[in-house]
């Protein structure tokens, strides 16, 4: 009896939700004018469009070495905005973090900082900066670097409070000071997952930055937009391909980097 | 030699004197690491274009925005219902590409989970999804817009494509941690493929199925502000490109900027406990 009575409820249970998510779906679809039908009959029309245009020809290849330099310029662009976001995220880990904070209002304060720091999207970073930094690589730096600095901090946070408890009161008992303490224990046994989420954000970071790009004018995201806008298909198909390519080889680097260190 | 024979496994220099730092590979490793990203930090600050940058200018103006944005918002353009609006439509955006590539991504899953499908199938799907995933999001939405023109189709099929991505990994990673046990158990039976996929394989995954999804969604979510802005998909993101782009006017930016603020935190906060509840291994 009691079984019949649960398993019924379950089933309700499961209507209710189904009957949500349809709701939802139907609703979500009304207020952005999104025909389902009309989406996946495009599917096969960009697939044509994308094989008949984007790919690379002779002409294109030769802006090759423009576009190359463009993508160092990204690539140095997310890999700074990451390391020096790593050093301001550190510290503001140590004083958010409960093993190490040495008060409650310093934590909360940090925070706060990396919970608007991260929860602001980088478009709006990037879209506010541009107004008085102008069109350069320093804007593009600075909006990466904030959502940089938000993320790793509570990166930062979780992976010390999860790691040195214990060495940590060893310490504390041996005398030693705070930064003692911080230097020959927390930061050993946080450092390789701390390099682990570095590596995961500098992937992150690159794609990000062809976004912002495109919204500040700087780097690949530039070349992309500008081959784009002037319809120049080829050169935007050399540009995605580059792009592609260089976030795998990251991608293959950090991943065999994560097998050694963790 | 004698002192090695009577403790074989203390590591020693050529002079006999324990060696007190083993360095190890993975040492090594991060020790590489942390240089190369060092030099490569220093190289990005020489190279950079600081074409126009006056920071003498730059930064006092961008202080003076940041507190008219962050003390004074306000709407002028639009009135609160179109503003909660937009809103609503960057929320359509966001849960339509989450839902339908969850629906995609879940029968994908089952291609390239190892256990439930053969190792040619498997390894396409999961080479397939990593170079989707590889093409950053915008590009995609792009792309669509030549063929489907811009607006929501354009943004909707971009953010499917990375969902759908991201998705395959997380649910192909819990089905392969499906109990072997119960599969047997449900094949010795002589149950098909597809009973023990609804039997087995789902029941025991469904929770954490439903947890993916929804950080996705919370994802998808910055995603669909991003697409606003840089591809015209519509939705708040377009209204924060205008006011910054086109009226300068800094009082709608903050304004807005609030409401996304507020909403991704609401967004994060349910995640959280989410993932508490149902990964503490990952959260805590």
């Amino acid at each position: 009896m009691n079984e019949k009575v649960m398993r019924n409820q379950r089933k309700w249970q499961t209507i209710l939700f189904a009957g949500i998510i349809i709701a939802l779906t139907y609703l979500s679809s009304d207020i952005t004018d999104f025909n389902i039908v009309h989406g996946i009959a495009t599917l096969p029309d960009a697939a044509i469009w994308i094989f008949s245009n984007l790919f690379v020809t002779q002409e294109s290849l030769e802006r090759l070495p423009k576009i190359l330099g463009k993508l160092a310029e990204t690539i140095l662009m997310s890999i700074a905005a990451t390391t020096t976001g790593t050093v301001v995220a550190l510290f503001l880990g140590l004083m958010g973090s409960k093993t190490t904070g040495t008060s409650n209002a310093l934590a909360m304060f940090a925070r706060f900082i990396a919970s608007v720091a991260r929860n602001i999207p980088v478009v709006a970073w990037a879209l506010i900066l541009l107004l008085s930094f102008g069109q350069n690589s320093v804007t593009g730096y600075l909006a990466l670097f904030v959502g940089s600095v938000g993320f790793l901090t509570r990166a930062f946070i979780e992976s010390i409070d999860e790691a040195s408890q214990s060495a940590v009161e060893a310490l504390r008992a041996t005398g030693a000071t705070y930064f003692q303490i911080v230097y020959k224990a927390v930061i050993p046994q946080c450092l390789p997952q701390m390099i682990s989420w570095i590596l995961f954000m500098i992937e992150t970071n690159i794609r990000s930055a062809t976004l912002v790009g495109i919204l500040t004018g700087t780097g690949i995201g530039y070349s992309f937009d500008l081959y784009y806008k002037t319809l120049n298909y080829n050169a935007v198909a050399l540009v995605t391909l580059c792009i592609v390519l260089s976030v795998i080889v990251i991608e293959l680097m950090s991943n065999h980097i994560r097998k050694v260190i963790l | 030699m004698e002192a090695i024979s009577i403790s074989p496994h203390i590591k020693r220099k050529a002079n006999g004197k324990i060696s007190i730092k083993t360095g190890n590979k993975s040492e090594r490793v991060m020790k590489w690491t942390i240089s190369t990203l060092t030099l490569l930090t220093i190289m990005a600050f020489l190279f950079f274009n600081y074409d126009g940058l006056d920071l003498a200018k730059a930064i006092p103006e961008t202080a003076y925005n940041l507190k008219v944005m962050f003390l004074e918002p306000g709407l002028s353009h639009f009135t609160w219902g179109a503003a909660f609006y937009q809103v609503g439509i960057t929320l359509g955006l966001a849960f339509l590409s989450t839902i339908l590539g969850a629906v995609i991504a879940f029968f994908l899953a089952l291609m390239a989970a190892t256990n439930l499908s053969n190792k040619w199938i498997s390894k396409t799907v999961r080479i397939f999804v990593a170079i989707v995933r590889a093409v950053p999001t915008v590009l995609w939405v792009l792309i669509f817009a030549i063929a489907a023109g811009l607006g929501s189709e354009a943004a909707i099929l971009g953010m499917l494509f990375h969902s759908i991505a991201y998705l395959v990994k997380a649910f192909s990673e819990a089905f392969e941690e499906v109990d072997k046990g119960i599969m047997e158990a449900l094949k010795a039976t002589g149950a098909s493929w597809w009973h023990i996929v609804t039997h087995a394989v789902v029941p025991s995954t469904f929770t954490y199925l439903l947890s993916w999804t929804f950080l996705r969604f919370e994802i998808n979510f910055s995603v669909a502000v991003a697409m606003g802005a840089a591809a015209g998909a519509g939705g708040i993101g377009f209204e924060l490109f205008m006011a910054s782009g086109f009226y300068f006017d800094m009082r709608e930016v903050g304004l807005i900027t609030y409401m996304i603020l507020l909403l991704a935190i609401i967004l994060e906060l349910m995640s959280t406990r989410l993932k508490n509840r149902y990964f503490p291994a990952t959260a805590k």
